[in-house]
Formats: C-alpha cells, structure tokens, sequence
C-alpha cells in the first residue's frame, strides 16, 4: 500500500476508509454468505425458520452481555465478572420466583439490583482502590463463584411458565428475547450518542488524562459503566433462567466472559478503549451466532469448532490492527523503489498546499513529527491505565530542573 | 461557555491592562529548586515571549499558572484579585486556558465533541449534537478557520490543524490568557503561517498570550514583551523591540557561548572514515550523503521532521534505508534489526529517554546492563564489571544501583541511558537530543562526555534542535530539510552563526547560504 499512496497524496483523501462499524456489518454479511454456500453444498438452507430461530436465540443472551462488555471495554476497563453475575441471576430470578408468577416482577427487580450493586463493587474497586480491572472484576468473580459452588449444588428454584415465555416465545420466526436484546441494544446506542456520560465513557477510554482536564468526573463514568455492564449479564441470567426453567450456577462454565469480550472486540471497540460502539458489537455477536449455527448444521467437530472461531476472532483482530498502523503511518515523502543504489532521481515530493489560513487540505495531513507514532500512543498505552486515573501524571516533557521526573 | 467573546472583554482590551501579575513564585520538586521569586504580568492584547534555556524553568511556570502544579511561594493575582489554581480546571474557568505541548485531544473524537468535552450543550437532558457542532463552526468561523469542520475526527488532522483545535478548545472557554508551550515545535514551515495569523487574531481580541518557544525568529516575529529566565531566575522582562537576537541569547545563556562548551581533548584527531551513508533514502530520506570519522562530532541539525531521527533510525534498523549503501569501518552495514545494528558496533540515544531508553520500573544496574544481556550475552559479565566505574565517572547521583531509575532526574536517568550504551564500547554513537530536559550540570557532563569519547576515536552523530550545542559541540553541521540534505557547514564554534543554520534548515533566504 506504501507506493501506491506515496505517488500522490491525493490518493488518500479521495478513497475514503470505511468505517470500522460498516466494516464488521459487511464482514457479517460476507460470513453470512459464505455460511450460507457451504450449507446448501450440504443440501440445507441456512435462512430456513428454524435456523434462523437458532441464530437469533443465540445471538440474544451473548448480545445482553456484550452490549454491556461493550460499555466497559469503551472505558478502557474490563468486565470478567459477567459470566459468574449471570449464574448469580439466574438462581436469584429463579428461587424468589419459586413458581409463583406474581413474584415474577420482585424477581426481576431483585436481580437488577444484586447485579447492579456487583458492578458498582467493580466500578469501586477499579477506581477508588485503584486495582486493575482485570485483576479487580475476576476477583470480584471468584467471589461470586465460591458462593455459588456452596451454596447451590445442582439448579435451584422454579421460574413459572409465563416468565418461561421470555426465553421461547416468538413473533413470527424472531424469538421475544432476540427482540428485548436488540432494544436494550437501540438503548445502549442512544445512551452512548445522546447522554453526556455516553460522551465521557469515549473520553475516559480514549485518555483518562485529557477527560480529567476537560472536567470529566472520570471515576463516575467508569463506575456507570460497570454497573451498566452487570445490569446487562444480570438480563442475560434472567434469560437464562427462562429458557432453563430454573436456576443454573453451572453458567459460569460456559465462558461468556470471554466470548463477550471477544464478539466486543471482532465487533470493532478497541480493547484499549476510546472508540468503537454498540452497532459493530451486535454484528459482532451475530458472526459469531452466524458460524456456531453454520457449524452445527454442518456437525463440525465441537473441537475443531473452537479452533476455527478462534482462528476467525484472531484474523479480525488482525486486520483492524493493520487498519490502525496503515492510519497513524507517518507521511511519505518519497516513493520507496526498492535499492536501486542511489542513483534514485530524487523525486519531487508532494505538492505542498500553499500556507492559506483557509486552505481546504486540513484533513489527512497525517502526522509528521518524527516521533510521531512513538510520542503519543504509547503514553495512551501504557501510562494511563484506569489504575492511575485518579492521580495526576505529571506532564512528559517538563523542562524543569529535572526534579520532578 | 457561549461562542462569542464577551462586549465587556473586549472593551477592556486596551493595551496597558494588567490582565494578569504573578510576583516572587518559587517551586521546588524533590528538594531541587527550579523557580527562584520568578515575577511575570500579561497585559490584555500582548504576546509576551518566555525563553530560556531548557530546565530554566519555563515550563514550570506555565504550568503553576495553569494550575496542573502549585506554587510554593508567591502570588497570583488575576484583575488585581489573587487566585491559587489547585487544578486546571479551575484556571481554565477563570479564563486562563493553556495550550501544552502534548495534545490534549481525543483523537477518535471529532473536532466539536473535543471543543465542548466536559461540557456538552444538552436539552431535555440529552445532548445536543446540533447546537455543539453549530457553536463549534461559530467559533472556528469567526477564526476565519473555515476548513476546519466541527464534525471532522481530529485524528484525521495535521499536526498543525489538531494545535489550532487544541487553541480553539482554549478560546471556548471565554480564555482571556492563553498560554502556548511550544506551539510550533511539531509544525511544518507552512504551518507555523497558520499559526501565527490565529495568534494575530486573538491578539485582536485583546486576549492575552503567554509564548514559550525556543525559536528566537517566533519570538521577534510575534511577540511585543519577552521574558528571560534562567536556572530558574528571572533576568528580566525586555519589549522585544529594544533587544536584538545576539542580546537575548546572551541574557538567556548567560555566558558566551563557546566557554559553556568544553574544548577538545588534546590529541583528538579525526580519524579515518568510520561511518558513511551515501545516497541513503527511503520514503521519508533521499539522498543522504553522510560520512563521520572517527573522532569527530558531527551535527545533524534541522527543524522538527525535518528527517534527523529518521537518519538515526533507519541506520539502527528500526527503519531502513531502501535506496544507497551505509558502511560502518568500511563493511556494509545492513542492520534490519536493532540487535543488528549493535552487534556491528552502533549505539543509539533515543530522543525519548522515558519511552525508549529506559525501563522505569527497573533498577539503574538492570538498565544500564540491559543491551549487553541482550545482544551481547557472553561478553555481558566481563563489560558489565566495567558498568559502576562508567556510571560514578558520569557522577551519577542516585542511592545506589538498586534504586530503581523512575526515581532519578531527568539529568540522572540519561546518564544511566549513556552508561548502557557505553558498557557496548560502540564505535559509532548516535546522540538523539542528549540534553533534553536535563539540567545544566548534566549537560555540561554529556558534553564532557562526547569530547572524551572523540577523543578515543568514537564517531559521534549528534541531533539536536538547540543551536548552541551544535554550533558550540559539532566539527561539522550537516543541515537537514524535508528528507533531504539542505546544506553542510564546518568551522568551530563561533565561526558559523545561528542564522546560518536556520535560513539553510527553513529554507529561507537560502542563497547566501547555499553550499
């Protein structure tokens, strides 16, 4: 890509980049396709009723827990807590339903607020002690976990039929879950584009730093994030205990935690925060439903499954990777040809736009600082990690008598 | 908080109000003083210059005035009222708004959501979008910054589009003192244009701006005042029309320039040829035509991008040279790795010291034998023995070589950077900004240093943006601009002026400088 970019600057401004979200729907629709081919090879249709019923449904429980993944990784923080808040929730929907329907509403307030109150103990502890979240929301996991294995040694409680109908009933071939998901999803979206704490989440996670300076109460939009978070896997354990009947601890094992981070992660949101959003997220969980859908018609073998999907989180991965490099590359002054020994004719080097204060070039002047690459990014990467949001990083460049550093 | 400057401001805009007077600041980091009773006022509609040399403390008093630090002795008084900012938030509210040198932008965001973070207009509680971007192109167009669109992503910017963002972000906060450290250090000539007809602009305003550069033609060309400080005093507070350039540098250095510089070592001889790079180039380098002998300094010199540190990196193998030959003691030399490019006898300092020269958490003896471990694991335990005399020669003042190094200055650490290239016994030493940020005793050490090592027959390529040091260290100045090599110039010190070396690095005035 270097030389065909380094013959005219103008290349770059003219062909415009997708976005990183256009992009995973597209991929969407690309696996989507490729599933589908290679399930009619098999005599079968993917988009059959029932097929699609088994992607949707799918999709609906990792989606409420990625929509809330989503939130967190934005932030530049980390949820691993998700998958021990469900197992949680759905014992807790289902005991204090007991099989009474009028409970149903006590239940599902009960949940929210025990989820609730963990994500606020997560937020707590990754800002006030200062933990890494990591560290923090797997302790805080664990936690739960050591109460769940002793507590509860098989399914406990009765979810009554009615609320069962969360977890099966369906609009036409469109399960109600699938439904709840995506308008917790449109609510998700709305918050992050039109709440001011949506706006500070993108903040926090792009430089902690640079929020505290604007007046951003850093700390407070972190927390609101994990509660959402655990808000949301406390959603996905009232699914579960619909579609089980009863109360499962035995979730946990089903790795929701990573795969949420994963499909928040294929669906385009930086790891490192700062950018990305609910829209890629939810395709990101739907390729993922998409190809375990593909592979059980196909009755590809459970452990070659895992090797694939890891195989195709990894690759995506590494493609938007390549997108962020080719982005930050620094300009090219002069077009590379290859060792020719010098006796290069030095070539002229892009025209440069005359010094107008209202020259219409301002765009895709990409940085030119020598150390470009090296001066801002790695002080995003590596200084202001949620631990030390709190506490003031005294500036890089002081040119004091050096006593400060 | 609204677009448009207030009535009253600017009709207080004369040029004889004292917007703001700062008397007898003192500060003191870790028991080291670095401002001794410094006074300064801002009068509405001035640019007032603040120079000195690097750790004279400039960047300090910007920052008290900011508010990110606070003083420890002193006064502050802002419309004769005296404050005492503990964060810049607060300076920011009061009207005193800061430009630093590292962007404080999110760079996934656009241009409005940057201007107006913190404080997003909203309605019915949600946040309006509409009226943000509409203020935002209010501002920028009453800037006449009409290229600038609110919904840009400001990682899309150039370096000198996202620091006029960074002003504007300034200015939305109704900032009637805006000061600017550096602003132009990362900008291309063309863009500094740009930069100064926004100064002009809100010097019509009647804001006031406090401007720390180090490049004397920004200080003649925009400022009305200018204030000296050095090692942390002030020297005083000329009109920059009563003073010529020769003057303020020699307030600001204090001293003739060739005696700050040690002299050569006796029986220091350029040696042979030990490093030569000819018609080297790549996509940001064409046609590098390079030689040092042994024994010889010489300066790599250039504004900002103008290709020195990428020199310096494609010959270390963190970049490549594609095109031309590079030979080292006459064998070529194709390092395409660091590991490389140690092994065949090269050193490198890297300009950023705390990014790439150091692992912080670590003690002074595992940095310092961090590369011999690396690259040169079997002679590692024999130079290794050789480490503590390198570092107590360098008069490194630390606890001990356990201390961990994130807990020295700045002028320590560097020394401890300097010791792990030394304990390579490199034949080819490339400084990258060796004295940045470091205080004066430091650098009269590294200095000391390069003349020691010339004097054992070392190649020294040096980069530095400070002319002094390259007028007053280099046997030669090769000048650099965009890529390419604009000039080379020899002589001693004060044989070749500052001007000389600026008109060939800005291409200004260039033919009587021309080779």
């Amino acid at each position: 890509m270097s030389r065909a970019v380094a013959v005219a600057g103008t290349g770059r401004t003219t062909r415009r980049r997708l976005g990183a979200t256009e992009l995973v729907w597209l991929a969407l629709v690309g696996v989507t396709v490729i599933g589908a081919v290679l399930v009619a090879l098999d005599d079968q249709n993917l988009f059959s009723i029932a097929n699609t019923r088994d992607i949707l449904s799918r999709s609906s429980l990792l989606g409420f827990v990625a929509i809330g993944q989503t939130l967190v990784i934005l932030c530049r923080s980390l949820d691993l807590s998700v998958g021990y808040v469900m197992a949680l929730s759905s014992l807790i929907a289902a005991t204090t339903m007991n099989g009474d329907p009028a409970r149903v509403p006590l239940a599902i307030g009960a949940v929210l607020l025990v989820a609730g109150a963990i994500g606020l103990c997560n937020g707590l502890i990754v800002t006030v002690l200062k933990v890494n979240p990591f560290i923090a929301t797997l302790g805080v996991g664990l936690i739960i976990k050591g109460y769940l294995d002793t507590e509860y040694q098989g399914p406990a409680g009765e979810v009554p039929s009615s609320f069962q109908q969360f977890g099966f009933s369906r609009i036409g071939p469109v399960p109600v879950s699938t439904l709840v998901m995506l308008a917790v999803a449109v609510a998700g979206i709305l918050f992050l584009r039109k709440t001011r704490t949506g706006y500070h989440m993108f903040a926090v996670g792009g430089s902690a730093d640079v929020a505290r300076l604007s007046g951003v109460r850093t700390g407070r939009v972190l927390v609101t994030a994990h509660v959402l978070c655990s808000i949301a896997a406390g959603i996905a354990g009232l699914l579960i205990a619909a579609r089980f009947g009863t109360g499962s601890a035995l979730v946990y094992n089903s790795g929701y935690d990573l795969e949420s981070i994963a499909a928040v992660v294929l669906g385009g949101t930086l790891l490192m925060g700062g950018r990305g959003g609910i829209g890629g997220t939810i395709a990101g969980v739907l390729i993922l439903a998409v190809l375990d859908t593909v592979f059980n018609i196909l009755a590809v073998d459970p452990f070659f499954k895992d090797v694939l999907r890891g195989t195709i989180i990894v690759a995506a991965v590494a493609i938007y990777a390549r997108r962020q490099i080719d982005r930050k590359a620094s300009r090219i002054r002069f077009g590379g040809d290859g060792g020719s020994g010098g006796s290069a004719p030095p070539e002229p080097r892009p025209d440069q736009p005359a010094p107008e204060l209202d020259r219409p070039g301002g765009p895709d002047d990409t940085d030119r600082r020598p150390g470009a690459g090296g001066s801002r990014e790695p002080s995003v990467a590596a200084d202001s990690g949620p631990a030390d949001q709190q506490g003031h990083r005294p500036a890089r460049h002081l040119d004091g008598t050096g006593g400060a550093r | 908080m609204t677009a448009e400057p207030s009535p009253a401001g600017a009709a207080l805009a004369g040029p004889a109000t004292t917007l703001l007077r700062m008397s007898g600041i003192e500060k003191s980091f870790l028991g080291v003083q670095v401002l001794h009773g410094v006074d300064l006022d801002l009068r509405a509609g001035e640019v007032h210059a603040l120079i000195g040399e690097n750790g004279a403390g400039k960047s300090t008093l910007m920052k008290i005035l900011a508010g990110v630090y606070q003083a420890d002795g002193g006064t502050v008084e802002l419309d004769g009222t005296q404050v005492r900012f503990e964060h810049p938030l607060q300076a920011q509210q009061a009207g005193v708004s800061t430009v630093f040198q590292e962007f404080n932008l999110l760079p996934e965001r656009t241009v409005a959501e940057n201007v107006f973070l913190g404080r997003e207009p909203r309605r019915n509680r949600l946040v309006d979008a509409g009226r943000m971007n509409a203020d935002t192109a209010a501002l920028l167009d009453d800037l006449g910054l009409t290229w600038l669109r609110p919904e840009t992503r400001v990682s899309s910017l150039s370096v000198a589009g996202q620091q006029i963002v960074e002003i504007v972000k300034a200015l939305s906060y109704d900032a009637r003192i805006i000061s600017m450290d550096e602003p132009t250090a990362a900008l291309a000539d063309e863009e500094v244009e740009l930069l100064y007809r926004l100064v002009a602009k809100l010097k019509e305003r009647g804001v006031a701006i406090l401007y720390v550069s180090h490049r004397l033609k920004e200080i003649f060309d925009l400022s009305d005042r200018v204030t000296i400080l050095k090692d942390g005093t002030l020297v005083g507070t000329v009109p920059t029309a009563d003073i010529t350039s020769d003057e303020l540098v020699r307030r600001m250095v204090g001293r003739p320039i060739s005696s700050f510089f040690p002299d050569k070592l006796p029986g220091t001889e350029p040696g042979d040829v030990r490093l030569e790079i000819q018609g080297g180039g790549n996509e940001q380098l064409d046609g590098i035509d390079l030689r040092v002998r042994g024994g010889e300094i010489v300066a790599l010199a250039g504004l900002q991008g103008s290709g020195r540190t990428e020199i310096a990196h494609a010959l270390f193998g963190v970049d490549r040279f594609t095109r031309g030959t590079v030979n080292l003691d006459g064998r070529p030399l194709t390092a395409r790795t660091p590991r490389q490019a140690v092994r065949a006898g090269l050193a490198l300092v890297t300009e950023d010291r705390k990014g790439e020269g150091l692992v912080l958490n670590q003690t002074i003896g595992a940095n310092a034998r961090l590369v011999l471990d690396a690259v040169l694991p079997r002679r590692a335990s024999q130079r290794a023995r050789k480490i503590p005399g390198i570092l107590s020669s360098l008069e490194l003042v630390s606890q001990g070589s356990s201390q961990e190094v994130r807990f020295l200055s700045g002028g320590n650490q560097q020394k401890v950077v300097l010791a792990k290239w030394l304990a390579t016994e490199p034949k080819v030493i490339v400084l990258d900004e060796p004295t940045r940020g470091i205080d004066v005793g430091a650098k009269e050490r590294v200095y000391t240093l390069m003349r020691e090592l010339s004097a054992q027959g070392v190649a020294i390529l040096m980069i530095s943006s400070e002319l002094p040091e390259v007028l007053g260290m280099a046997d030669r100045i090769v000048v650099l601009r965009d890529g390419r090599i604009a000039g080379e110039l020899t002589g001693g010190p004060g044989d070749i002026g500052e001007e000389t070396v600026m008109a060939l690095a800005t291409g200004h005035d260039a033919e009587g400088a021309q080779p």
